[in-house]
Order: C-alpha cells, then sequence, then structure tokens
C-alpha cells in the first residue's frame, strides 16, 4: 500500500506543490533539472533497466538475421542437409532437421525475415494513420469525430484475426495485402488511444491560449499537443508492433501470408510440423515457436522498459 | 538529541499529557525518497487540550498535514517515525497494537479531508456509508441507519431521509462535506482532526460548514484540531494557534496574541503578505517574504528561518533560537523577539496613477447561451462591461455563476449570442478568436488559474513568449528574442529561466512566465482568472505586486476573477458581482465596500472569514446556486435571498438601476428597505 | 437505469450496422471480379454465377446490405457453399458455437479467479518480489501467441504424459468430466495468454482504490485492512477488469483460431479456417459475423455490470451526449 498520499504535496489540490516561494531578486529554481538532463535521466533509467537490455539484445539479433542471415548460417533454408530427414537435434544439425531434410536452424534464421519486414512496416503505417486520425478526432470533436469513433468502435468488434482472414480472403494473400490490411486494423486501437489523450490535452489552458492568440487549428495539434503525446506514440508504437508480430506469426501459421510455403517462416513452419510432435519429432516446430516467442517477449519488454522510463 | 543540545527550560512541554485530547512531543519524522530519508517533522510540540480548537497555520511543505495525520497515527509506507511520543488522554499512540489503533479510531478519534468529493466511496449511498460509522462501534445494522439518519439531522443537511438514499455524485461538495461530517461525529469523538476542510469549496459554502462546526462544538465534548493554510479560516475557528514553518511550529499563542501581536518573523512575513484592513493597491505594496521556502529535507540552518529573515543577526546563525515567552501561553522560537519592529513593512514608493476616462475594451448586452442535450442553457444574460485605460474591474460570484464564460466570450472562445457587442475603443471586434485582426487579438489576453495547465510543457519559456510574440506583434527571429528577453525582465525573470521547461520552475515563476506571454503583445486588457489561488500566500503577494506594477507602467486594464474578496478588493478599482450568468451588481470598489449592497453581494462578503477577527453578522446562504438550465423565475436569487419580498421577487427580474454614480444593482427593493437589518429567523436561514 | 439500458442497446445497433456495412464493402471493393475472389481462382464459370446469384453480388451495394441486415435479423445465411453442402449456414455455426461456448466457459472458470486473485495480491503486495514475479511472468506469457503456446503445451505435456489430451474435443458420449479433460491444454494456453493481462488490470484497479481518500477515510474510521478491501475496495477496484472482460470475451470466442487448429477443436475459429479453405463465402462471413455479435452482447453486458457496480457511470452513460 505505497503511497498512501503524496508526501510531497501538502496541501494544493492543484498542480504541483509549491516548493518555491519566489521573489523577484532570487535566480530561480535551483534544483531543478534541465531538459537534457531529464532526458539524460530517462536514457540512463532505461538502459540500467535489465528487461531492456535484453529486449534489445533479442530483437536486434532477430534483426541483424533478417537482413544478413548468411551471417549465421551457412546452409540456405532451402537447402537439404546431409544428415536426412527428421534427424534430432546434433552437432552437425544444432536445431536438426525438418521432414524433408532441411536444417532447421538454417530456417530459424532466415525465417526472421518476412516477419520482420511485415510487422515494422505494418506498424508504421498504422501509428501514422492511428496518431494523425486521433489527434484530429480528438482536437475537433464533432460529428465527424462521432462518426469515425462510432466506426472504430465498430472495427474492434471483430477479433483482428478473424477481419484480417476475411480480408485476405479476399484480396488475395500476398505481404502488400499482408502489411495493408494489419496496419488498417491496427488504425483504430491506435486512434482511440491518441484521442483520448488529445482530448485531455485539449481540455488544457495551453490550447486554450493558443486559440486565443488566433493560431490555427493544424498549428496547435502539430506542433503544441503532438510534442506532449510522442511518449504515449513512442509507447503505442512499441505495443502494437509486439501484437503485429503476434498477427502476422498467427497468420503465417494459419495459411494466409504467401503461396509459396517452401519458404521460411517461423509461423508456416511450425503449422507444417507441429502435427510430428505427438510422434516425438518436436524440433522442427519447437525451434520456430521458440523463435516467434523471443521475439515478442523481446519486444514486450522493450515497450514495458520504455513504457516505465517515460512515467518515472 | 540530546540533553546539552536543547537544556529542558528552552523548550516546549506538554502541560499534562493525561489529559490533553491530542499531546504531541518532539515528532520527528521522515519520509524516505528514493533511498534517502527526508526529514519532515523536526521536533514538533504542542497540545490540544480538551475542547479546545487548535489551529495549524503554514505554507505548503511546512509539514502540517503531515502532523494531522501523525495524529491518528497514518503514515503513508516509506514515512517512519525518528523520535517522539504521541498521546490521546494519557494513551500512547505510537505504542498501541493495530487492534487498539482501530478501537481508537473508530471511538476516539476522526478525521475530516480536504475533498469530500474523494472521501467518500462513489460506489454506496450516502446512508449506508454513515451507517457503517456507526457499526464500527458496535451498534446492530438497524440501529445504524437510524443513528446515521439523526447524524445527518444533526449536521443540518436539507431532507436528511433522502439523502440516505443517495449516492455521493448526486451530491454538492457542500452537503458531501456535511456527510463526511457527520460520519466523523458518530463517534462523538475526543479528537476531530480537520485537514483542510474548506479548501476548494466556495466562500459562501465555507461560511456554512465553519458554521456548522462552530455551531457543533458547543453541542460536543470534541477538541479540535484544524489545518489551514487560510488565516482567517484559523482566526474565526480556533482558540489557539501554531505557525509552523519547515517541520517546526515557530510560534504559539492564542489567535489573539499571534495574529495581533505576532512575534516571530515569519509570522509577520505572512500576515503583511496577505491584503488586509481593506488596503489597497494604492495605498501600498504587500509584503513578499524574500527567500524561497524550504523544501522537504533541506539541510537546515540553526534557525530554520535566518536565510529569510530580515532582522537576523549573527546570534541567529550560530545559535539555534530559545523559547523565549512573550505572554502566559504565548511563545515564539526567535533570539530578536524584541526587535520584530525592525521588521520592514512595506511602504508606499510609487506614484499612483490616474484610471484613464475613456472605455477601451467594451461588453455591450453579451448573452451565451449553451445548447446541452437539446436544451438551452443560458450562462450569461445581457452582460454590459466597459474598461477604461489602467482599471482594473473585479469579478466575483460563486462557482457557475458564469465568471469564467464571460471571460472565455471576450477572449473570442465562445461566440456571443447575435445581438452582443464587444467592443475595442469603440469598433466592434470579430467574435471569434480565430477572425479577429491582430490588432483585436493582442489587445485582449488572458493568465490562468492553474499555469501547469497554461504552459505547453513541452515548449522552453523562450519558445511560449517569442511564439506570442510573433503571433501578437509581427516581429520574427532576433527582434521577437528580444522583445521576450524584455517582457521576461520586466517580470522579473532572469534570462536563464528562458531556456527552461516549465517543469523546472516553480509555481510562483510558471505564473510569472504565464503573465509574460499575456503581456508579449502589449495588451489592452488582461483576463486573471484566479491568477493566485493555487499559489502560497507569500508567493501570491508578489504576484499581486507584480500585477499593480504592471499596471502602473503598461497602463492596462484587468479583468480580475477571483473567489477572495480581500485580494478582489486589494486590486480592484470597480466590482462586478456575478450570479446565475447575471451582473447583480457593479460600482467602484469604495462604494461596494462603503454602500448599501445587494443582498447577495451582502451575503458574499459578510461570508468571507477574516483574518482580523472582526466577526460581522454572517448572512447565510442556503441551499445550491440554481442552475442556469433551469433559472428561477423573477429574480434569479430569490429562492435564496434574505429580503426576498413575496410576489414580486418571484415573478418579475428587476433592472439593473444606478443607486449612485457608477454603483447600480439589480432588485426591486429601495435603498432603505436593503439597509433595514435582517433579522435572521428560521425560515429565512432555511430557505 | 432504463434510460441507459436503452442509450447503450441503440449505440450497439449502430456498431452492428456499421460492420454489416464494412463486411457488405470487402468484396465490393476487392480489385477484381468479387465472385471470382470468392470462388476461388479455379472456379469454373457456372460455379461463378452461382455465387453471384446466392450472394446478390451483382444487385447495388444498398441492395446487398440491406440483404445481409436481413440474413442477422432472421438468423438465416442461407446454404453452404462447400464445407457441408446444402445445409443451412447456422445450423453449422450453432454447432460450431456450442463448442466455443464450451471451451470459453471452462477457460473463464480457470482465468478469471485465478488473474483476479493474481492481480489483488501483486496490488496489495506491490513492488515486493512476488509483485515483480507476478507482473513479469504474466507479461511475458501474454506475449506470446496462443499457437505457440499450444504447440509448447502439446511439446511438454501432452505428449510425455498421457493425462493431458493432444485433442481436445473428446468422443462423442464422454461424460463432462472426460470433456474437460480433454479441454484442459487449451484452457492452460488461455490462461496463458490472459492471465498476465487480466491481473495486470486488476491490480492497477486495486491500487488505485487503495490509493483513494474514501479508502483513506475507511482506514481512518476503524476498519480493519479486510473490511475496507471488502467493503471499499472490491468493488471500485474490480470495474476496469469487468469492462476488460467483456472486450476480451469476444475475442475468446473468434480470436482463439489458431488454438482450436492446435488442438483440432471445433469451434466457431475452426470453423471459419475451414470455411477459408474451401471457399466457403456464406459460412466465412456468418462466423465473423456471428464473432462481432457475441462481442457487442459481451461488452453490453459488462457495461451494464459496471453501470451496476458504479452508479456514476450509470449516470454518465445515461445522460450525457
Amino acid at each position: 500500500m505505497n503511497p498512501i498520499y503524496d508526501p510531497e504535496g501538502e496541501l494544493t489540490p492543484i498542480g504541483s506543490p509549491e516548493a518555491e516561494a519566489d521573489i523577484p531578486e532570487v535566480e530561480g529554481a535551483p534544483a531543478a533539472a534541465t531538459r537534457s538532463q531529464v532526458r539524460r535521466e530517462q536514457r540512463r533509467v532505461l538502459f540500467r533497466s535489465p528487461g531492456f537490455v535484453i529486449g534489445v539484445g533479442v530483437v536486434g539479433f532477430w534483426v541483424l538475421a533478417a537482413i544478413v542471415p548468411s551471417l549465421f548460417s551457412s546452409i540456405g533454408p532451402k537447402e537439404f542437409s546431409d544428415a536426412g530427414a527428421r534427424v534430432s537435434p546434433s552437432a552437425d544439425a544444432w536445431f536438426g532437421t525438418d521432414s524433408v531434410g532441411r536444417d532447421v536452424y538454417a530456417r530459424v534464421i532466415y525465417g526472421a525475415r518476412p516477419i520482420l519486414i511485415v510487422a515494422p512496416l505494418a506498424t508504421g503505417i498504422a501509428i501514422i494513420a492511428g496518431t494523425l486520425l486521433g489527434l484530429l478526432m480528438g482536437f475537433y470533436r464533432g460529428w465527424v469525430d462521432e462518426v469515425f469513433s462510432r466506426i472504430v468502435e465498430a472495427i474492434l468488434s471483430i477479433p483482428v484475426i478473424l477481419m484480417a482472414i476475411l480480408v485476405v480472403f479476399t484480396f488475395g494473400r500476398s505481404q502488400p495485402v499482408i502489411i495493408g490490411t494489419i496496419a488498417v486494423l491496427f488504425v483504430p486501437a491506435i486512434t482511440r488511444t491518441i484521442r483520448s489523450a488529445a482530448i485531455s490535452e485539449s481540455d488544457l489552458d495551453y490550447v486554450t491560449s493558443a486559440k486565443m492568440r488566433g493560431e490555427s487549428g493544424l498549428f496547435i495539434v502539430s506542433r503544441e499537443i503532438l510534442p506532449n503525446v510522442t511518449g504515449l506514440v513512442v509507447v503505442e508504437l512499441t505495443v502494437r508492433l509486439g501484437y503485429a508480430v503476434f498477427t502476422y506469426a498467427t497468420l503465417a501459421f494459419l495459411g494466409f501470408v504467401a503461396a509459396d510455403l517452401t519458404d521460411a517462416d517461423w509461423g508456416i513452419d511450425v503449422s507444417l510440423n507441429y502435427t510430428q510432435i505427438i510422434r516425438d519429432v518436436w524440433w522442427p516446430s519447437i525451434f520456430p515457436a521458440l523463435a516467434i516467442a523471443t521475439l515478442v517477449i523481446g519486444v514486450n519488454l522493450i515497450t514495458d522498459s520504455i513504457d516505465k522510463a517515460l512515467k518515472s | 538529541m540530546t540533553l546539552e543540545d536543547n537544556p529542558p527550560s528552552s523548550e516546549v512541554v506538554i502541560q499534562d499529557s493525561s489529559t490533553a485530547a491530542l499531546a504531541v512531543d518532539d515528532l520527528r519524522l521522515s519520509y524516505t525518497v528514493r533511498g534517502t530519508p527526508r526529514e519532515v517533522l523536526r521536533g514538533v510540540t504542542f497540545e490540544v487540550r480538551p475542547g479546545e480548537a487548535y489551529g495549524l497555520v503554514g505554507e505548503s511543505g511546512c509539514g502540517k498535514s503531515t502532523t494531522a495525520y501523525a495524529a491518528l497515527r497514518y503514515l503513508p509506507s516509506n514515512g517512519q517515525i525518528d523520535g517522539g511520543r504521541v498521546t490521546s488522554v494519557g494513551k500512547e499512540l505510537t505504542a498501541m497494537s493495530s487492534r487498539q489503533l482501530r478501537s481508537f479510531r473508530a471511538n476516539d478519534a476522526s478525521m475530516v479531508f480536504q475533498d469530500p468529493v474523494q472521501a467518500v466511496n462513489p460506489v454506496l449511498k450516502v446512508g449506508r456509508q454513515v451507517a457503517e460509522s456507526f457499526e464500527v462501534m458496535g451498534l446492530p445494522k438497524a440501529e445504524a441507519v437510524e443513528a446515521a439518519l439523526e447524524a445527518l439531522k444533526r449536521v443540518r443537511i436539507a431532507s436528511p431521509e433522502s439523502v440516505m438514499e443517495r449516492y455521493p455524485h448526486q451530491l454538492s461538495g457542500g452537503m458531501l462535506q456535511r456527510v463526511v461530517i457527520a460520519m466523523a461525529l458518530a463517534c462523538d469523538p475526543t479528537l476531530l482532526v480537520l485537514d483542510e476542510p474548506t479548501t476548494g469549496l466556495d466562500a459562501t459554502v465555507e461560511a456554512e460548514v465553519l458554521d456548522l462546526v462552530r455551531d457543533l462544538r458547543s453541542e460536543l465534548n470534541s477538541a479540535i484540531l484544524l489545518i489551514a493554510h487560510n488565516l482567517g479560516v484559523i482566526r474565526t475557528m480556533c482558540d489557539r494557534v501554531g505557525v509552523m514553518y519547515a517541520g517546526q511550529i515557530v510560534e504559539e499563542g492564542t489567535v489573539e496574541d499571534v495574529f495581533d501581536n505576532p512575534s516571530h518573523p515569519y509570522t509577520v512575513g505572512l500576515l503583511n503578505s496577505i491584503p488586509r484592513q481593506g488596503v489597497r493597491k494604492d495605498d501600498r505594496e504587500l509584503f513578499a517574504i524574500p527567500g524561497n521556502l524550504p523544501q522537504i529535507g533541506d539541510p537546515l540552518p540553526t534557525c530554520v528561518y535566518v536565510d529569510r529573515c530580515p532582522i537576523a543577526n549573527d546570534e541567529c546563525r550560530t545559535e539555534k533560537p530559545p523559547i523565549s515567552q512573550r505572554s502566559d501561553g504565548h511563545w515564539t522560537r526567535c533570539h530578536r523577539p524584541d526587535h520584530i519592529d525592525e521588521v520592514p513593512e512595506p511602504v508606499k514608493d510609487f506614484e499612483s496613477v490616474e484610471i484613464g476616462s475613456e472605455e477601451v475594451i467594451g461588453v455591450h448586452g453579451v448573452s451565451k447561451t449553451f445548447r446541452q442535450r437539446g436544451n438551452d442553457v443560458p450562462a450569461l444574460v445581457s452582460v454590459d462591461l466597459g474598461f477604461a485605460e489602467g482599471e482594473t474591474l473585479g469579478l466575483v460570484g460563486e462557482s457557475g455563476s458564469g465568471k469564467s464564460t464571460l471571460a472565455k466570450t471576450m477572449l473570442g472562445i465562445h461566440e456571443p449570442d447575435e445581438g452582443g457587442k464587444i467592443t475595442l475603443r469603440g469598433r466592434a471586434m470579430k467574435t471569434k478568436a480565430t477572425e479577429r485582426v491582430e490588432e483585436s487579438i493582442r489587445s485582449i489576453q488572458m493568465v490562468f488559474q492553474n499555469p501547469d495547465s497554461a504552459l505547453n510543457r513541452s515548449w522552453t519559456v523562450r519558445r511560449i513568449l517569442t511564439r506570442s510574440i510573433t503571433k501578437l506583434t509581427g516581429l520574427r527571429g532576433a527582434e521577437a528574442d528580444h522583445r521576450a528577453v524584455e517582457v521576461a525582465e520586466a517580470m522579473r525573470l532572469s534570462p536563464r529561466h528562458l531556456d527552461m521547461r516549465p517543469r523546472q520552475l516553480s509555481g510562483g515563476l510558471k505564473q510569472r512566465v504565464a503573465i509574460a506571454r499575456a503581456f508579449a503583445g502589449d495588451p489592452n486588457v488582461v483576463v486573471c482568472d484566479e491568477p493566485t489561488s493555487a499559489l502560497d500566500v507569500s508567493v501570491q503577494a508578489a504576484i499581486l505586486n507584480l500585477l499593480a506594477n504592471l499596471q502602473r507602467h503598461e497602463r492596462t486594464s484587468y479583468l480580475f476573477i477571483s473567489h477572495d474578496i480581500s485580494v478582489v478588493r486589494y486590486l480592484a478599482d470597480r466590482i462586478a458581482v456575478m450570479y446565475v450568468g447575471r451582473i447583480m451588481e457593479i460600482g467602484p470598489v469604495s462604494k461596494i465596500f462603503g454602500e448599501t449592497n445587494h443582498p447577495y453581494t451582502e451575503a458574499l462578503l459578510s461570508a468571507v472569514p477574516s483574518v482580523d477577527g472582526a466577526a460581522e453578522n454572517r448572512i447565510p446562504l442556503t441551499g445550491e446556486i440554481p442552475s442556469p438550465a433551469d433559472p428561477p423565475s423573477g429574480c434569479v436569487f430569490h429562492t435564496r435571498c434574505h429580503r426576498a419580498v413575496e410576489g414580486l421577487c418571484e415573478v418579475t427580474e428587476p433592472e439593473l438601476r444606478e443607486l449612485s454614480d457608477g454603483h447600480s444593482i439589480k432588485c426591486h427593493l429601495t435603498v432603505e428597505q436593503l439597509e433595514t437589518p435582517v433579522v435572521l429567523t428560521p425560515a429565512n436561514m432555511v430557505g | 437505469m432504463l434510460r441507459f439500458i436503452l442509450r447503450r442497446l441503440f449505440l450497439a445497433l449502430i456498431t452492428l450496422a456499421i460492420i454489416l456495412v464494412i463486411i457488405t464493402l470487402i468484396p465490393n471493393i476487392a480489385p477484381g471480379d468479387p465472385a471470382r475472389k470468392i470462388a476461388g481462382g479455379t472456379a469454373s464459370p457456372e460455379r461463378l454465377i452461382e455465387v453471384n446469384e446466392s450472394l446478390g453480388l451483382q444487385d447495388p451495394v444498398s441492395a446487398q446490405l440491406a440483404n445481409l441486415a436481413t440474413s442477422v435479423f432472421t438468423l438465416d445465411f442461407g446454404e453452404s457453399f462447400s464445407v457441408a453442402k446444402g445445409e443451412p449456414v447456422m445450423s453449422l455455426v450453432w454447432s460450431a458455437l456450442s463448442n466455443s461456448a464450451k471451451l470459453v466457459g471452462f477457460s473463464l472458470l480457470v482465468m478469471v479467479p485465478l488473474s483476479i486473485l493474481g492481480g489483488l495480491v501483486a496490488a496489495y503486495k506491490k513492488d515486493t518480489w512476488i509483485d515483480r514475479t507476478i507482473v513479469n511472468t504474466g507479461l511475458a506469457f501474454s506475449a506470446i501467441p496462443d499457437f505457440v503456446a499450444g504447440v509448447f503445451l502439446l511439446a511438454f505435456l501432452a505428449v510425455p504424459f498421457e493425462f493431458f489430451k493432444v485433442q481436445a474435443s473428446a468422443p462423442p458420449g464422454s461424460s463432462a468430466l472426460v470433456q474437460a479433460q480433454h479441454l484442459l491444454l487449451p484452457v492452460v494456453a488461455v490462461l496463458m495468454v490472459y492471465f498476465g493481462y487480466i491481473a495486470r488490470v486488476t491490480r492497477a484497479g486495486t491500487i488505485t482504490a487503495l490509493d483513494s481518500d474514501y479508502a483513506r477515510t475507511a482506514f481512518m474510521r476503524g476498519l480493519s485492512t479486510r473490511e475496507v478491501f471488502r467493503k471499499h475496495i472490491a468493488r471500485n477496484a474490480l470495474q476496469p477488469t469487468v469492462a476488460v472482460l467483456g472486450t476480451q470475451l469476444g475475442y475468446l470466442f473468434g480470436g482463439m483460431v489458431a488454438l482450436e487448429i492446435v488442438f483440432g477443436y471445433q469451434g466457431i475459429g475452426n470453423l471459419i479456417i475451414r470455411a477459408v479453405d474451401r471457399a466457403d463465402y456464406p459460412v466465412l462471413r456468418a462466423g465473423v459475423l456471428t464473432v462481432a455479435i457475441i462481442y457487442m452482447i459481451a461488452t453490453l453486458a459488462a457495461d451494464l455490470l459496471v453501470a451496476y457496480m458504479n452508479p456514476r457511470a450509470r449516470a454518465n452513460l445515461g445522460e450525457a451526449s
């Protein structure tokens, strides 16, 4: 039951406690940190947190694997291993080989690429659109906001996976369609978060003050409000990135992502091989599954640390 | 602390801890913040005798609330007691088991918090919660419910039966504070702790609550510990007072002794920083205590006040001040109480400036009707106001009376209804800020109540100022920057503040930035919406001085909105009183405070707790302020008026009529009728 | 309260209308011939005509929309193309739905008490190792996709231990206990996915309530910690949890597609996937709509429950704009 009341806030109901009586002759705030100090302190908190370091390490590894897989594996994902098919993990084939004799380790390394192309791109598009929409809706309100809010609620009422299945089914399975679908389906959630932040910002007097000096709506949204919600946008970005990885992996598992099922892709590999688990051939599915798990957990660790650092 | 450090003779001693409702003896307490303990209370000693009302007064961070919580042994998890004892009627709280402590809280002591809205559980009916206070004392459910109803009747709440069945959000703040007091009094406590019980309530509601507490004192045996930053509240409510500073009591005595013959330089400073005895901006400046309030945990010198004390000498810097007895029961922790007269009094060191005669900004027949759920809500009803050059118009009224709506309509945030005009030197301005020409926009600017909300927290002070300068004057680049430095200097901000962000500044400095921004474009009128209500009194004094000073130099007019009548009286030249969107009275300060008033003004003025102790006959304003969505018929004030004439006031709405030159009221009654002393019958008291 | 319910129902209807519009629009805005998209690239011309007719794809969009709306209100989505040719779509949906309901019901039974308990304990032990363990495990598990959790469970529980079943569907005619035994692994997977989320929400709600002035007042009144929890904190602290459970219920029904596949469970998600595999658009559409409607009912129920718990929420939603 931690601070039941704020020890430093004795009576002020509004704003921060008066730490300092101020008098003309006095040189302002003695103990206050400068902006860069605050930033540095936040960064220090971030880099000191084990969650962040591990998260960055794991995600960094996969990003590197996606860019230059040959760095980690001399065998290609579609090559057949000399060891033969269904060989359990050994020194020759670290992660064993699958039912047709391809090296599971190589497939895991090469499988990082599709997921790490789709997830960041989809998230990037979604965050830009969602932030823009959320800010405008939250600032302008009115009937346009009403209508969009209803649409947002409606889209949110169908699980992303189902909606994605429906869209991919009608639009066809290809990477651009997948990216576009995930992006569009993520916009509502981002919009909702940013909109509510924009509404509370718009209620603050600095926005009133800007209106009073005749600033345009665009200026207020982009220069006054946006800088105050960037922290939230960053958190939302990493949260959605985690979900995008999640969503792409699931779509791949369900067979919605690519025409060529021989491509190295974690989700596809899990789906092709998991039925063999009951025959004790666990490695062709468990290793890609582990890869998915580490990537998502890595992203979430980063999200969580950033969130905490911003709040500290 | 050893005996050698502090010989007992020079320390305050508890006289009789076995009977005192509360005896706090040399209490030391600290909070651990990021691993380091920070001292909050540095040896606090006082006692509250049975049946007595004891006040603790001081500015933020002085430790008064912490002391209040300690009185019921309530500590945050990061707080620890480093020494001292707290006893109540001989029982030592610091040694109680948790079971004993619960029983003590249930039967012997109660506490009332600042914000009644937060202090009640939003999901439970009021009756249930009040009954619970009786159940913890062992009463069976049915009896507890009966007792709860009785308790609500005792706090004189309107229709207690229906209140029992209501949820907290259906009651007003004033009603909820009554409910909270009813709960606190359930056990007929030996000790009742009130922590800022009226902060945040309207003056009229505050007066009601204070009246209630005062009346109940005579019925109950409770001793009261009242925590407040408002000196007037302490003066009117308490027998004795302790003045706290930096975790210590620096002066103690009866309220008369302490407020009439202050003997500690800090007490003197506090009293001089508030406008008293009708002092006005033309008379003298307010006294602003030099230096900064100490932060919690700061290492302190020998005397906690030495750095800010105008009469400190070498002894003060080397020796801890002893307790000096001034008279029986009145002591001060000061080396030089006999030199207290040397504390400089603020004097008039400026020329008064005449108010211009030409109207700069005019508000003519402005109404504002909001549409809410298909209903028309008239928030402003044909308001007429004019501002002469260099004039301050004070605007007072309870919350919800339309003060802020008027301000925002003038500024073009709200668009007035058809027919209303806002003029600049006689020419009508566009009603929307976005459509106004630069000249109109710069002519009228605003200072907000809460600088944290008013300043963009991700902008530097420099950017905040230059943007306004560019937008309002057209200056750009280096020119704008030069002007920003100039404006900041006029606010006595130093250049290094320009590169800071709001969160790095104290509340007072932030408010200076907000004022600087308003003055960036050399405005004709600045609307000040409660600019000092979030600040401590010594900071408030500095801000009020600044505003008065700027006005003398820049010939700016102010629309000064405040709930604090003494502050308005200090700064204003004319005062307008608003009620349910209408101006009920308007006139020069001298006439508002010296002539016949509108009955509403009369009630408002009588509600102010005065630090000078001259308690006047208070006119109670019962009931709630009517909603503008459903205004009463006839005169909107008739439902709460102590002078209402049946058959007239509820039928026709009076016109604003001039009583004397520049002084008008919106009332049917004649001056003679208004001057008859009002007889408070039970009928007009209940309202 | 009546006013609140009516208003909330009205909002739900608007949401439903928008969903219908979106679902009608999707095949119409897709590039190319919608019928060919729906029937699959290799479909014969006769088949295309058949698809066009049965879905009314040549009609104006407004007519298609009206058609779909009628389907929803009469609960008649026509006949299945291919999953079970000629059978009414709704009978397929009903049977899948009843299976899903079993899985969801059992999951809720396990997950809700455990997660709420976890959240309460974490809040009460805030900033201790217990709190950190609960929060961090929850965080790690809830990040993992459901099918990945399912595959792990297969490998590490179902294969070594006979007790855990690979197939979530029990043989026909099994007792409730045996059915539950078969459902155990997917339920554990659901628990893994949701525990962290629900526990976090509960924790945050509880901490807020514990820090509130009314809790402080209650302590000051002499109540014990347990009494304060029971009488004052629980109802306030659990409001966000109830709201979140409402929104997640729809996801539980429809979002666990991959998990149903892993454990071969014939729920609504599985039905949708089969519909996709066999290009059975009516079944696909009806499945998705069913999930959306369940989501709406669940959030409606949660909102009503929160309103019951909190008179202020009731007032706000009933009266405000």
